[in-house]
């Protein structure tokens, strides 16, 4: 009881906690969405793509979120126009956006300074944190949350079946807009928590591990979001006893539930299915 | 609002109405939904000449200036089953989408049920079951859920569904059956229980129409006879089905209707008068394996009549040609042998 409680004694460690389990929420829910679209690498293209919007931002004088949200969603319509005018393949078309993206965002950071860090752009800043960040990322949190669940059932068809989705008159292209955005949103409010190298394992660890447990899109969510809690929070409270840095230690709890859930899982597990095929060499 | 629509076009909006008639359970809500199915009753009975689907001079056109389809003319009336055959790249799924409103058409109109296809209204009425390779079989989908979302179409806008809903779930399960696969995962089912599921989605949409897309890639015989069967049953209640396929043997067996295809619509109407061995061989020109046999070859008597077997990849057609006067037959479960045991 005491290890859970002796870190949360000091303010540093209860912001970041908090502002942990508040990214994890949507995070989680996003990745669902990734997973079964197919859309990782527009995950890890976005994340990467949001450092030239930073560096910009700071010359501009805005928020830097802002700069970040721009860029992120630049990638992500500039992936998709490429991909209809070309005969590129899209996953091609993003890897070479959001590199390119990326690269330029490293020149522009070391000509201009500014007083970012480029490591906690890079690898988050969890123990850093402001109330002020804490209440956007409850802000984005909350809109994500809503938006996600009231549209559930749209977006787990635009998923499985754009043509049906289409046929009964859902607009596949203003949802997949809106997708982007949320992502793009997602991504910029964990840049604190967890930095945009690492907040790729927050939007799709969840969501793979919940696809290996259930048959059902509703309680892939559920399980999804109560997964990254989980791991968000002991690791959190870890890496405060073990003095390692915060956000690798989430990451790496969701990787061993990964693991956990791959030779384990109830039907999809390497395991029963060993097992099973066992039992029929048997007979 | 809907009126008007319901004037010249009485199948319009009661789709669910006459849905189950067999089985002696269909939810009779109200006198008007009633007379509905009175109406209908009769007219389906006479395939009363309302246009089921049609086109008109539609061209399509791709961005990299392909020509999908060009100047396609055509008419299904309503209880039907009609054949949209044609070669690869003859445009088949060109006139899919075209009548699912997902293409842009550069010419033409397409209308279901006399309403143009793509807007609003006409929205429920198209169902389409896709191929097979098109669908992601290990999406975290329940057998129930894929069929709930052909009731979408029909919720508020939270989805969320009601106790008709459910009930049309239930309903349409039962008459494909596949009540008892209802909590299975979708990709743990056969080839065939996969297109029946779909199917099954189709009629839980209520659609007038319903668009097939090589149906029978795939599923073994059995399973095809079963899907035949249901799509006679969905034709009988006045649905007109559209279904693409390369399996000319069954065409004759369970189409009345045929639309030839090749970049443009070649011929349509009735089977009898469009699949014969003339139009087939234009259709399809020399990608299709034609043996013809005479009686010389056949056998030792003096009988001159021939067989024709006209095959296309899959299931070939036979046309006997008796007396001359070249009528198609349907050959009964000769898939597994083509050519070889059909002849006499
Ligand atoms: N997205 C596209 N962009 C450009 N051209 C296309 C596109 N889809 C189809 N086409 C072209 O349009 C023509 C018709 O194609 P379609 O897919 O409708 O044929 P199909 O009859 O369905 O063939 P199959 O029997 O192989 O399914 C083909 O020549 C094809 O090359
Ligand atoms: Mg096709």
């Amino acid at each position: 009881m005491n290890w859970l409680l002796e870190p949360l004694g000091f303010e540093f460690m209860q912001q970041a906690l908090i502002i942990g389990l508040l990214v994890s929420i949507p995070a989680a829910t996003m990745s669902c969405l990734l997973v079964l679209k197919g859309w990782s690498l527009m995950g890890d293209a976005v994340s990467h793509a949001v450092l030239p919007g930073i560096v910009i931002a700071f010359l501009l004088g805005i928020p830097a979120a802002i700069g970040a949200f721009v860029a992120g969603l630049f990638c992500a319509i500039a992936t998709g126009f490429l991909d209809q005018n070309s005969r590129l393949k899209e996953d091609t078309v993003m890897g070479v956006v959001f590199s390119g993206m990326f690269a330029l965002g490293l020149i522009l950071f070391n000509y201009v300074h500014t007083n970012l860090h480029l490591d906690e752009i890079l690898f988050g800043n969890i123990l850093g944190v402001s109330w002020q960040d804490v209440l956007e990322t409850g802000t984005v949190t909350a809109l994500v949350l809503t938006i996600f669940l009231i549209r559930s059932r749209d977006i787990m068809l635009f998923a499985f079946d754009p043509q049906q989705a289409r046929i009964i008159g859902i607009n596949t292209r203003f949802l997949h807009y809106l997708l982007l955005v949320m992502l793009s949103m997602v991504i910029v409010a964990s840049m604190k928590a967890v930095g945009i190298i690492l907040v790729i394992a927050v939007l799709i660890a969840p969501g793979a591990i919940a696809f290996l447990l259930t048959d059902r899109f509703d309680q892939m969510l559920l399980i999804a979001i109560l997964i990254a809690l989980f791991c968000t929070f002991t690791g959190v409270i870890l890496s405060y006893h073990l003095n390692s840095a915060t956000a690798p230690t989430i990451v790496v709890l969701m990787s061993l539930a990964f693991i956990v859930a791959f030779l384990f899982a109830p039907k999809r597990g390497v395991l029963k299915q060993k097992s099973k095929n066992i039992a029929i060499d048997m007979k | 609002m809907e009126k008007p629509s319901d004037m010249e076009n009485p199948l319009a909006d009661t789709t669910g109405a006459y849905a189950l008639p067999e089985s002696g359970e269909v939810v009779i809500d109200s006198p008007a939904e009633r007379a509905k199915i009175r109406i209908l009753q009769r007219d389906s009975g006479e395939h009363s000449g309302y246009s089921g689907i049609s086109a008109e001079n539609v061209t399509v056109i791709y961005r990299n200036g392909n020509i999908g389809l060009e100047n396609a003319n055509f008419e299904v009336p309503v209880a039907s089953i009609c054949a949209l055959v044609g070669v690869n790249g003859s445009g088949k799924s060109t006139l899919f989408k075209a009548l699912m409103g997902f293409e842009h058409l550069s010419q033409g109109s397409v209308t279901i049920l006399g309403q143009a296809a793509g807007k609003s209204l006409a929205k429920n009425h198209v169902a389409y079951v896709p191929q097979n390779e098109e669908v992601d079989w290990n999406f975290p989908v329940l057998v129930e859920d894929v069929v709930m979302m052909g009731r979408y179409g029909h919720m508020g806008f939270l989805r969320r569904p009601s106790r008709t809903d459910h009930q049309k779930v239930d309903e349409a399960l039962r008459r494909v059956n596949m009540q008892h696969y209802r909590a299975r995962q979708i990709g743990e089912l056969s080839g065939g229980q996969k297109k029946r599921v779909f199917l099954a989605r189709a009629i839980a949409q209520e659609a007038c129409a319903i668009l097939l897309d090589e149906p029978f890639t795939g599923v073994d015989v059995q399973s095809e006879d079963a899907i035949i069967e249901l799509l006679r049953e969905l034709r009988a209640t006045g649905h007109v089905i559209l279904v693409s396929t390369h399996n000319l043997g069954s065409v004759p067996q369970f189409c009345d209707q045929v639309i030839l295809i090749n970049r443009t619509v070649l011929d349509y109407g009735e089977t009898e008068s469009v699949f014969t061995r003339e139009n087939l061989q234009r259709a399809f020109g020399g990608s299709l394996r034609l043996h013809v046999l005479g009686g010389d070859e056949l056998h030792e008597d003096d009988d001159a009549r021939r067989v024709t077997v006209i095959t296309d990849d899959e299931r070939p057609v036979v046309i006997y040609d008796e007396d001359h006067n070249s009528k198609s037959k349907q050959d009964p479960g000769k898939a597994s042998e083509p050519g070889g045991s059909n002849l006499p």
